[in-house]
């Protein structure tokens, strides 16, 4: 009997784990050298602008030593680190709320706490200093009671809320996904033993729920370093404002560059954890699954009644998606209708052509970033230490602000590439440096659900190498690359700063021309292109939370 | 799960969309003049006149909108490679700084001829499209006249604590701290910036969002140029400001430009010089004077009525040339604290 078990498990663990199948030398070969290029490729930028600041020696090393420096490395971090625990707090709530309790219309509740990701911070953060700034919205609904000023919103307050509440999705989802597939009699014993609800959901729950809520909790805290938008609105001195605004009013770009750095090197601090919490997680998962033989006999916990406290529960999905999704949507119509009223319809014409490229970039970037995701992929398939560290690397995109790559881009291109200065193909490679680890992701977990073995048969009955990747794995895989795909588009849409710095000249997107009309302060053509922004961004959220697994998200 | 043939439809479709997303650039590409500006005045105030200028003349314009220090930033950084035709600043200091660096090109007497000489470099290198004056923007129901500053200088004191606004990545904020430098020497001027920052004034993007949280209330007062005010009191008759220019030879009374050069590394100066010279020209001029509500600097265009006439403001005597050394002026501004 034991016996039995433990050859099962040994078995089932070797079926999970990803082997590399012996393919003709050429194929896989050709496949590791695609690998390398892609991943120098998205990399060179950043080797550049080491260079670049190395380069300044002494100088640059004061600088970055210097109060002002050390001043903004504090703002970002204390940043990160408030956001990422209140985001943490309201994902693991309404997660649980959704997963295991009768709160009704929690179909409803999930799709509005997923909403918030298709909208951009910086149009986030637009909407809610209209709503509550010292001036705003709120204060004229309340001017009658007596309430003539707000306090201020701008600085830290601002953008801790505007990112809280864009970034708790990254925890609901794994959360609520780690909650639904937890075996109840765990639960259930401790139940039993004598321990409370708060007690179990302490000591049996929590420590369960720990890889998913740390990878979501990373994942947030990498937005939030990396984010420009909320902060440069909210105006608040984090790294990327700090970049900007150095980029944008001095002639000094070294500086610059010196910040870049320092962020990237934070960022891939938060990574090295990220890639070692998700490798944890991983191999939980895989013991799961070697331990429940299959999911068969695991069972779903059972549904917590709220009773009286049912209340106070639809007034918290309601306050967050509320301000999450209502506040935004419901600003962007006022200004739409104030648009409508000003005679928005003479530049409904250059909006179907901004529309155009936005979608037609972002496609692009897409299938870009998922076509170089199947090579790299590939070759981190397997143990082999090569390939892991080129998959490592290829990460590290993941980690950088997109205003880093696009400042390296602009710099290496405009010296070194002027053919590509300026151009489609390049603002595509910055999108790909950026987003390549979100098509990676979802292209590696399909190719662990390809058996090596299926395509060892195929090439043992005669099929040459190439045929058995086109006709055996690429098709097992597809769902998993058309979902990353889906995901790198979604990012794409929303994304500025790298937008800004290396469009061509004259290429607006949906996202530039509502920070252009936010410039210039007419709020009244905000309205249009930021809803069909957030509609298009909404069909793929659609799309990718239909096709992807669970636990990828 | 979604079937195999829809998949492959789509997959199709998706690659025929870029494809066709691809080809576009290349078919614009194939119009015969293009010019490029490197702009640092807004799409909003300067686009309308691009756009006339490329419909009267059929060259076409491509405009890269940014800051004016990152423009002039951009330009240096691409060296010869620069496609750059044309730069347009919102102050002469970023232009006097590209003229040092020696990137840009002599512009013809046609050009300079139309504007006096206190508007264009001494050498002939870039040349001003129209004039601005440095104001204090106040909200009239929280201040009267009686409470106005005196000078520039004032607004450090602790009455103004937290009241003001201004805009530090501006350009035209730039040049004025640049003006206080040379009227004043290095260490007053430093001097006013850290008593600023230290007097809680609020920083804002730009112009525009000064001027909108100086008629919130959200301010008393703010440093903005003069012509931000009158297309909002054309929105709204009822806006509570006004503008407060400061008194004969005070620093705060400062009359800048905003103007244009030609890149030396123009692959087409003739036509760059074409759009400078239309941009001085009857047409644009009046533009700038009934749109922009900015000085018009050549002869015979009239200014809005509201405005003061340029000759009786008193402004202190400075040479806009002097104005071209900006690092040391954006190094200043770091160095206070107004920026990060």
């Amino acid at each position: 009997m034991q016996y039995t078990q433990t050859i099962r498990a040994i078995t089932s663990r070797i079926a999970v784990l990803p082997r590399r199948p012996s393919f003709g030398v050429s194929a896989s070969q050709v496949l590791f050298l695609a690998a390398v290029s892609i991943v120098a490729l998205t990399l060179l930028p950043i080797v550049y602008l080491v260079i670049r600041a190395a380069g300044t020696g002494a100088d640059g090393l004061a600088d970055l030593l210097s109060a002002r420096t050390l001043t903004i490395v504090g703002n970002s971090l204390t940043l990160v680190a408030a956001v990422t625990l209140t985001s943490a707090a309201i994902g693991i709530a309404l997660a649980w709320l959704i997963a295991r309790t009768d709160l009704p219309g929690r179909r409803v509740w999930l799709i509005l706490g997923t909403l918030p990701l298709v909208i951009p911070s910086f149009i986030g953060a637009l909407t809610y200093l209209a709503a509550f700034g010292p001036r705003g919205l709120l204060q004229q609904a309340l001017a009658p009671l007596g309430v003539m000023e707000l306090p201020s919103i701008y600085g830290f307050a601002g953008a801790w809320l505007s990112l809280t509440l864009f970034t708790y999705p990254y925890v609901l989802l794994p959360v609520r996904a780690a909650l639904l597939m937890m075996d109840a009699s765990l639960e259930e014993s401790a139940r039993s033993l004598g321990a409370n609800r708060w007690q179990v959901f302490r000591r049996v729950v929590l420590p369960q729920l720990r890889p998913a809520l740390a990878s979501g909790m990373l994942l947030t805290a990498l937005y939030t370093l990396s984010d420009f938008g909320a902060v440069a609105l909210m105006r608040y001195d984090a790294f990327t404002r700090a970049i900007f605004l150095q980029y944008t009013s001095s002639f000094d770009r070294i500086r610059a560059a010196v910040l870049a750095l320092v962020v990237a090197g934070l960022a891939l601090l938060l990574l090295v954890l990220e890639r070692r919490l998700s490798q944890t997680r991983r191999r939980a998962l895989n013991r799961r699954n070697v331990r429940a033989g299959g999911a068969s006999t695991a069972r779903p916990p059972a549904i917590v009644r709220l009773g009286g406290r049912r209340l106070p529960a639809l007034i918290f999905c309601t306050a967050l998606t509320g301000i999450g999704v209502f506040v935004p949507v419901g600003v962007l119509v006022i200004w739409l209708i104030a648009g409508i009223q000003a005679g928005i319809a003479s530049q409904t014409r250059s909006l179907l052509e901004i529309t155009g490229n936005t979608a037609g970039i972002s496609l692009v970037a897409a299938i870009a970033a998922a076509g170089a995701a199947i090579p790299v992929a590939w070759a981190g398939r397997g143990e082999d230490a090569k390939g892991r560290w080129l998959v490592n690397l290829a990460y590290l995109g993941h980690g950088l602000p997109g205003m880093v790559i696009a400042l390296a881009l602009v710099f290496f291109s405009a010296n070194s590439l002027p053919g590509f200065y300026q151009t489609l193909p390049l603002l595509t490679l910055g999108y790909v440096a950026r987003f390549l680890p979100v098509s990676l992701g979802s292209t590696r977990s399909a190719l662990t659900q390809v058996n090596p073995r299926c395509e060892e048969a195929a090439r043992s009955l005669g099929l040459p190498p190439w045929r058995v990747i086109i006709r055996v794995s690429l098709p097992i895989i597809w769902v998993g690359v058309v979902s990353g795909a889906a995901m790198v588009f979604l990012n794409t849409m929303k994304e500025l700063p790298a937008t800004l710095l290396l469009a061509p000249t004259g290429f607006r997107t949906l996202a530039t021309q509502v920070w252009q009309a936010h410039n210039a302060s007419y709020m009244s053509q905000v309205g249009l292109p930021a809803l069909i922004l957030m509609g298009v961004s909404a069909l793929s959220l659609g799309f990718i939370l239909r096709h992807a697994p669970q636990e990828e998200l | 799960m979604f079937s195999r043939s829809t998949l492959v439809k789509s997959a199709i479709g998706l690659c025929l969309a870029s494809l066709l997303l691809l080809a576009l650039p290349a078919m614009s590409a194939a119009e015969p003049e293009t010019l490029t500006v490197y702009s640092g005045r807004s799409e909003s105030l300067i686009g309308p006149i691009l756009e006339q200028f490329s419909a009267e003349t059929g060259i076409r314009v491509e405009a890269r909108y940014g800051e004016t220090a990152e423009m002039a930033a951009t330009i240096l950084e691409e060296g010869a490679n620069s496609p750059a035709d044309v730069y347009i600043a919102q102050d002469a200091g970023a232009l006097g700084a590209l003229a040092a660096e020696g990137r840009l090109a002599a512009l013809p007497s046609d050009i300079l001829e139309r504007v006096p000489a206190t508007f264009q470099s001494a050498s002939g290198l870039w040349v001003g499209l129209s004039g601005r004056a440095r104001v204090l923007a106040y909200n009239t129901d929280l201040l009267s006249e009686a409470d106005l500053p005196a000078s520039l200088l004032e607004l450090t004191d602790p009455v103004w604590h937290g009241r003001i606004g201004w805009a530090p990545t501006n350009g035209s904020f730039q040049a004025h701290v640049t003006a206080l430098r040379v009227l004043l020497g290095e260490d007053a001027a430093r001097a006013w910036l850290t008593g600023m920052v230290a007097n809680g004034t609020a920083a804002y993007d730009n112009n525009r969002a000064v001027l909108q949280a100086v008629s919130d209330g959200e301010i008393a007062a703010g440093l903005i140029n003069h012509y931000y005010l009158y297309p909002a009191l054309n929105e709204n008759p009822t806006l509570p400001v006004a503008l407060h220019f400061f008194p004969a030879g005070d620093p705060g009374a400062l009359i800048n430009v905003a103007g244009a050069g030609v890149l030396n590394t123009s692959d087409q100066p003739g036509l760059a010089q074409r759009l400078v010279l239309y941009l001085l020209g009857n047409a644009a001029q009046t533009y700038f004077a009934t749109a922009t509500y900015e000085y018009p600097l050549i002869s015979g265009v009239a200014i809005d009525p509201r405005l003061v006439p340029l000759a009786e403001i008193p402004t202190p005597e400075i040479d806009l040339s002097d104005l071209s050394d900006l690092q040391t002026t954006l190094d200043l501004i770091q160095e206070s604290g107004a920026l990060p």
